[in-house]
C-alpha cells in the first residue's frame, strides 16, 4: 500500500511539472508584457524597457526556450520569478494561497458532506417529497453557472441586509480591515465575510454530489448484503449507514477528483465577485496585466491542489475499500 | 470483573418453545404489493398458514413467483415498506406483525434467522467475514467485548467447517468461494442460537458437490442449535432427504401440505404430481420422457376466480372454476390438499403418469446405425486453452498460467448427444467457446464437420457457422430486448442470404416447430416467460438447419415444470431433424435424461467418458461417483437410506493444479489409500484408459478406477 502511494506521488510530481510548463509556454507566447511598459506615461526609453524585460525574464526577443530554461531553473530551486511589477511571486503566493485554501477547504468539506448526506437520504426516500425537492434544487444549481449564483447570492444578501437594517452578511473582502475586536470578534467578522463565498462553492459541489450519491445509494439499497445486515438484527437505519452508505461511498470518492477541477474554476469567479485576494482573483488579474510568471505560478498551484485532492481520494478509497489494500 | 454478582437474565429462564408449542406460527398470511401508477396490485401471498416446532424441518416447495420467499421475508420483517401484510405471524406466541423496526430487529438474528440464496452478494464486500459474524453477535449482546465477539466468530467459522478459521476470519468475502461464503452466511444465522432458521434456496446457486456440503452444515447447525428449520426450495430432491413435512405453494397459496412421505408417495394435488413428474431422475431404470406441465403460472395481479391451477390442470372440470378449493384433509394425518378431485385421485391411486399426457418422443433414425458407422460431426483432439496470468500496470509480466482447458479429447457422432458435465470452473464453458470460435486452438485440433478449425478461409468459416449453432444459458440476456421475435429469428437467415420471399414462412415454421404461436412473432422478448424465451433461442439456433447444436446450460435458469417441456422439445427436435448436440450442464440428472454419452470434466481435463448407461450405473472414477452421489433424489425413502459421498473443499485453483492426479486433493479414494499406493497419484497424472468392464464405451482417468453402484 505504501509503495503504491509513493508511486502515485511521483507520477503526480511529473504531472504538476508538465501542467505548469504548458501554462508557462502558453502564457509566454500569448501574453505580451512589453505593451505594459510601452504604454507607461511617460514612456520609458527603449533601453530601459529592454532592461526591465530582461530583468523579469519576460523579453520576447529572447528565444522562448531560453526564457523557459531560466524559468524552469528558478522553479527547480523553488523560485517562481518576479511579477510584472517586480515583486517576488513566491511572496505573493504565500499571501494569497492561504486565502484560497481557506475558501476551498471549507467549501469542499461542507459541499461534499452535505451533498453526500442529502443524496443518500434522498435515495432512501426515493420519490417522496424530500427526494423531489432536493432533486429539483440540485438540478437548478447544476444548470446555473457559478458566476450567476455568486452574484445572485450577493444581491440577495444585500436585500436582506437592507431589509433588516443590519449588516448580517458581508460581501467585500475576507475580513474588515483594521478591526480590533479580540479573537472571537475577529472570528465572527471572518464568518460574516466567509459565509457567502463558501456557500457559493459548496452549493455547486452539493448539487453534483447529491445527484451522484443518490444514484450510488439506490444501487446498493436493494442489495443482498443490506438485507443480510438487517437479518442479523441491525435496524434498517444501522444497516443503511454501516453497510449501504459505506459501500456506496466508494465510487463517490473517485468522483471527487473530477469535480475538484471544476471547483477551482468556480473559485476564480467567487473570489473576484466577493473581493477576496486569493489565487483565483490573482490569475484573472495577471492575465489582464500580461504577467506571465504569475499565471504559470497560479497554474502550478492549481495543479498541486488537484493532485492533492486526487491523492486524498486515493487514501480515502484505500481506507473505505480494504480490498485495495489486500490485493 | 471482580466482586460482581451474577444477574439472572430473564430471557434464559424463559422456556424456549418447550413441549409441543409451535416456535413459529403463521396464520392466514396475505401480502400485497400495491401497483405503482396504473399497474394493478400484486397479491404475492394469499392466506398461507403453517407452524413449525422446535427441531422440526419444514419444506416449502414451489416455482418462482409462487410466494414462498415473500412469505418468509414477511416473517423476518424484511419486506419493503410499501408491502401490505395482514394475518398473523407469531414467534413463541408473540405477534410479530405490526412490530416496529426496532422491536423487530431485536428478534431478527436472535430468535429468528435467515440464510439467503445468493452467497456471492449476501456479504458486505468491505468488511472481513470475521467482523460480519462478530457484528451479528454484538448487535444482540452489546455487553460482549470486541475480542470476545471475534473469538465467538472464529468458533462459529470452525463449526460451519471453514479450515484455518482464525486466519480466514480476517479475510474479505471476495477471497472466499461461493460455498465458503454460504458457510459464513450460516455462521451468521446461527450466531445467536436462533429458534427458527429460514433457509431461502440456500443451495440453488451452488454446485452439487458444494450443495451436499452445505446441507451437511445445515444439519450440523440444526443439531447445535436445536432450531426449527424452514427450508424454501424448488428442488424436490433436496426436500426429500432433509425435511419432515412439506408444503407445496402455487400462485401464493398452499395447495398441498403433509408429511414428506405422504406428499411424495400419496400425492393428491395434480400440481404436486406435475412437479414430481417433471423432475429428471437419476434413480429411474428406464429412460422415460419427462412430464411437463402445460402453460405458465398465472399472473398474480389478475387471478381468475376458481382454482388458479385449473388452466394448466389435466383434471380440471367445471367445478374447478366455481371457487378456490380450500385445503381439505386427504388420507394421512396432517395431509391436506386443495383440489376438488382429491377424493377421486385417492380412490383411483392416480399418479403423474396417469393424470398427465405422457409425450411421445420418437427414436432418432440414426440410433439404428451403430455408433462407429456414423459420421463424425465434431472431433476435439488434445484441445488446450491456457490463459496467461498477468501482473503489473505498465510493464505486464506473466506470473502464471490458468489451465482452463488442458488437453481434452472427444468426438460427437451424427444424431448423438454428448453431455459435458462438471462443477463450475472446470472448463466446460471454455471448451464450448473454443469450439465455437472456429479459430486454431493453442494446442490440439478441433474438427467441425470434417473441417479443421483455424485452417479455413473466412468464407469457409462463414459456411461452417451455418452448421454449428448455439443456445445460451440465460434466456433473459441472450435475446436482444429491442428486437421483435420475428427479427431475432430472421437475423441469421438474412445474414446467410435466405431468399426474402420465403423469410416469413420460415420464421413461422420455426416458431411452431418449437411450440410457440406464430401469431406472436411481432412481440418483444420481455413479453414471454423464461421457458418461451428459451424456445425462441432454440428457434433462432435452428433457423439455418444446423447439424450440430451446442447448448450451454440451456435449462438451468428454468423452473422444473418448464424445464421438462424444453428438454422434451430438444429430445424431439433431435429425432426429427437428425441433430447432434453438445450439451453442457452442471445438472447430472438433466444430462442423464438427454445425453447418449457423457464426459465428466475436472480442472480442465476429462476424467471419465462413456455412454450414459455405463457412467450412471457403474461409474469408475471417484469424482464421477462423488458427483452422482451428491445429487439428491426426489424419493424420501431412498434419500434417507442413501449415504452421500461428501467431497472435501472446493475446486483447486486452476492456476496451480496439484501434482500428479489433479483430483487427489479432494478424492475420497485417495484418502483411503496407504502411502505406497498414494505415491502413484502424487507423481503420475493418470490417463484416460478404457474401463474394460461390462461396457466397451467407458474410460476413466484414475490409477485405481473401480466400479461402484450408487443408486
Amino acid at each position: 500500500m505504501g509503495k503504491f502511494l509513493v508511486r502515485r506521488l511521483l507520477s503526480y510530481l511529473v504531472l504538476i511539472f508538465l501542467a505548469s510548463s504548458f501554462a508557462y509556454i502558453l502564457a509566454a507566447t500569448t501574453l505580451s508584457p512589453r505593451t505594459n511598459f510601452e504604454q507607461l506615461q511617460p514612456r520609458p526609453s527603449q533601453e530601459a524597457i529592454e532592461r526591465e524585460l530582461d530583468h523579469l525574464n519576460l523579453n520576447d526577443n529572447t528565444p522562448l526556450a531560453e526564457r523557459y530554461a531560466t524559468w524552469a531553473a528558478g522553479v527547480a530551486t523553488g523560485d517562481f520569478g518576479q511579477t510584472i511589477t517586480d515583486r517576488s511571486v513566491n511572496e505573493e503566493i504565500a499571501r494569497k494561497a492561504g486565502v484560497t485554501l481557506r475558501l476551498i477547504v471549507v467549501g469542499t468539506v461542507v459541499g461534499c458532506t452535505v451533498g453526500v448526506a442529502i443524496g443518500a437520504y434522498a435515495a432512501v426516500r426515493q420519490y417522496r417529497a424530500f427526494d423531489k425537492v432536493t432533486t429539483a434544487i440540485a438540478f437548478v444549481v447544476l444548470a446555473v453557472p457559478t458566476v450567476v449564483i455568486a452574484v445572485s447570492m450577493r444581491e440577495a444578501a444585500r436585500w436582506f441586509n437592507d431589509l433588516t437594517g443590519r449588516q448580517y452578511f458581508q460581501y467585500g473582502g475576507e475580513y474588515t480591515a483594521g478591526l480590533d475586536a479580540g479573537f472571537w470578534g475577529m472570528l465572527f467578522d471572518r464568518l460574516q465575510h466567509g459565509i457567502l463565498p463558501t456557500l457559493t462553492l459548496a452549493l455547486a459541489l452539493f448539487a453534483a454530489f447529491s445527484r451522484y450519491q443518490r444514484n450510488m445509494m439506490l444501487d446498493v439499497l436493494g442489495s443482498d448484503f443490506v438485507r443480510t445486515a438487517m437479518a442479523k438484527g441491525l435496524t434498517r437505519r444501522a444497516a443503511l449507514l454501516k453497510h449501504a452508505l459505506r459501500t456506496a461511498l466508494i465510487p463517490t470518492i473517485t468522483y471527487f477528483t473530477f469535480t475538484f477541477g471544476i471547483l477551482l474554476a468556480g473559485t476564480t469567479f467567487t473570489e473576484k465577485i466577493y473581493g477576496w485576494h486569493g489565487m483565483g482573483a490573482w490569475v484573472v488579474d495577471s492575465i489582464v496585466q500580461n504577467d506571465v510568471n504569475a499565471v504559470a505560478a497560479v497554474t502550478c498551484f492549481m495543479a498541486v491542489c488537484v493532485m492533492a485532492a486526487s491523492f486524498l481520494s486515493d487514501i480515502l478509497y484505500a481506507w473505505l475499500d480494504p480490498r485495495v489494500r489486500v490485493s | 470483573m471482580t466482586g460482581t454478582t451474577t444477574e439472572t437474565d430473564p430471557a434464559v429462564d424463559e422456556p424456549r418453545g418447550s413441549g409441543d408449542a409451535p416456535v413459529l406460527e403463521v396464520r392466514d398470511l396475505h401480502v400485497t404489493f400495491p401497483g405503482s401508477g396504473r399497474n394493478p396490485d400484486v397479491t404475492a401471498v394469499r392466506g398461507v398458514s403453517y407452524s413449525v416446532r422446535r427441531g422440526e424441518v419444514l419444506g416449502i416447495v414451489g416455482e418462482s413467483g409462487s410466494g414462498k420467499s415473500v412469505s418468509s421475508l414477511a416473517a423476518m420483517g424484511l419486506l419493503p415498506d410499501h408491502a401490505r401484510v395482514s394475518g398473523s405471524i407469531r414467534l413463541h406466541g408473540e405477534e410479530l406483525l405490526g412490530l416496529g423496526d426496532r422491536a423487530m430487529s431485536a428478534k431478527r438474528g436472535a430468535a429468528i434467522a435467515m440464510v439467503f440464496q445468493d452467497p456471492l452478494s449476501g456479504l458486505t464486500p468491505v468488511y472481513t467475514v470475521g467482523d460480519q459474524i462478530a457484528e451479528a453477535v454484538r448487535v444482540h449482546n452489546p455487553r460482549i467485548g470486541r475480542a470476545d465477539a471475534h473469538r465467538r466468530a472464529v468458533e462459529l467459522l470452525e463449526l460451519v467447517g471453514i479450515p484455518n478459521a482464525a486466519q480466514r476470519a480476517k479475510a474479505f468475502p471476495h477471497e472466499f468461494s461461493g460455498g465458503m461464503r454460504q458457510r459464513v452466511m450460516i455462521a451468521i444465522a446461527i450466531a445467536n442460537d436462533p429458534d427458527v432458521i429460514i433457509c431461502d434456496e440456500p443451495t440453488t446457486a451452488l454446485d452439487v458437490t458444494i450443495q451436499a456440503q452445505i446441507l451437511e452444515v445445515l444439519k450440523t447447525a440444526r443439531r447445535e442449535t436445536g432450531a426449527a428449520i424452514v427450508m424454501i426450495t424448488h428442488d424436490l430432491g433436496v426436500v426429500a432427504g432433509f425435511v419432515d413435512r412439506v408444503q407445496v405453494m402455487y400462485a401464493g397459496r398452499l395447495v398441498e401440505v403433509g408429511g414428506v412421505d405422504d406428499v411424495y408417495y400419496r400425492t393428491r394435488m395434480p400440481y404436486t404430481m406435475g412437479l414430481l413428474g417433471s423432475v429428471p431422475r437419476l434413480d429411474e431404470e428406464e429412460k422415460a420422457p419427462l412430464i411437463p406441465i402445460a402453460g405458465n403460472p398465472p399472473s398474480l395481479a389478475d387471478l381468475p376466480p376458481g382454482c388458479p391451477f385449473a388452466p394448466r390442470c389435466p383434471l380440471a372440470v367445471e367445478a374447478c372454476d366455481a371457487g378456490e378449493p380450500p385445503l381439505v384433509p386427504v388420507g394421512g394425518e396432517g395431509h391436506t390438499a386443495a383440489c376438488v378431485r382429491a377424493g377421486e385421485i385417492e380412490e383411483h391411486g392416480w399418479t403423474a403418469r396417469d393424470v398427465y399426457p405422457v409425450p411421445e418422443i420418437p427414436e432418432p433414425a440414426a440410433a439404428a446405425v451403430p455408433r462407429a458407422d456414423r459420421a463424425t460431426v465434431l472431433r476435439v483432439d488434445g484441445l488446450v486453452k491456457h490463459h496467461p496470468l498477468m501482473k503489473g500496470a505498465v510493464f505486464k509480466r506473466r506470473v502464471g498460467t490458468v489451465y482452463a482447458v488442458d488437453g481434452i479429447t472427444f468426438d460427437v457422432r451424427e444424431g448423438e448427444t454428448l453431455g459435458l458435465v462438471g462443477e463450475s470452473g472446470c472448463g466446460k464453458s471454455t471448451t464450448l467457446m473454443e469450439i465455437l470460435s472456429l479459430d486454431r486452438p493453442q494446442q490440439g485440433t478441433v474438427e467441425v464437420l470434417g473441417k479443421e478449425s483455424g485452417r479455413s478461409t473466412a468464407k469457409e468459416r462463414f459456411a461452417i457457422r451455418r452448421d454449428v449453432q448455439v443456445v445460451f444459458q440465460d434466456p433473459m440476456s441472450s435475446l436482444d430486448p429491442r428486437m421483435p421475435v420475428f427479427e431475432i429469428i430472421a437475423e441469421p437467415l438474412r445474414t446467410h442470404g435466405h431468399p426474402k420471399e420465403r423469410l416469413r414462412s420460415r420464421v413461422h415454421e420455426l416458431l411452431s416447430l418449437v411450440g410457440l404461436d406464430a401469431a406472436h412473432a411481432s412481440r418483444y422478448p420481455q413479453e414471454f416467460s423464461g421457458g418461451q424465451r428459451q424456445r425462441i433461442g432454440i428457434a433462432r439456433a435452428l433457423a439455418l438447419e444446423p447439424r450440430l447444436l451446442v447448448l450451454d446450460e440451456p435449462v438451468s435458469a428454468l423452473d422444473v415444470s418448464i424445464q421438462a417441456g424444453v428438454i422434451n422439445l430438444l429430445d424431439e427436435l433431435k429425432a426429427r431433424l437428425g441433430l447432434s448436440y453438445l450439451f453442457v450442464a452442471h445438472d447430472l440428472s438433466v444430462v442423464r435424461h438427454i445425453a447418449d454419452r457423457v464426459a465428466v470434466m475436472y480442472l480442465g481435463k476429462i476424467v471419465e467418458i462413456g455412454d450414459v448407461e455405463s457412467i450412471y450405473r457403474h461409474p469408475t472414477h471417484p469424482y464421477t461417483q462423488a458427483l452422482l452421489s451428491a445429487i439428491p433424489v426426489p424419493d424420501p425413502e431412498k434419500e434417507r437410506t442413501r449415504s452421500h459421498i461428501v467431497l472435501k473443499g472446493d475446486l483447486p485453483n486452476p492456476a496451480a493444479p496439484p501434482s500428479g492426479c489433479s483430483f487427489r486433493t479432494r478424492c475420497q479414494k485417495f484418502a483411503a489409500l496407504d502411502d505406497t499406493r498414494r505415491a502413484l497419484c502424487l507423481e503420475r497424472e493418470p490417463e484416460l484408459t478404457p474401463a474394460g468392464g461390462r461396457s466397451a464405451d467407458q474410460a476413466a482417468a484414475c490409477h485405481y478406477a473401480e466400479e461402484r453402484e450408487l443408486l
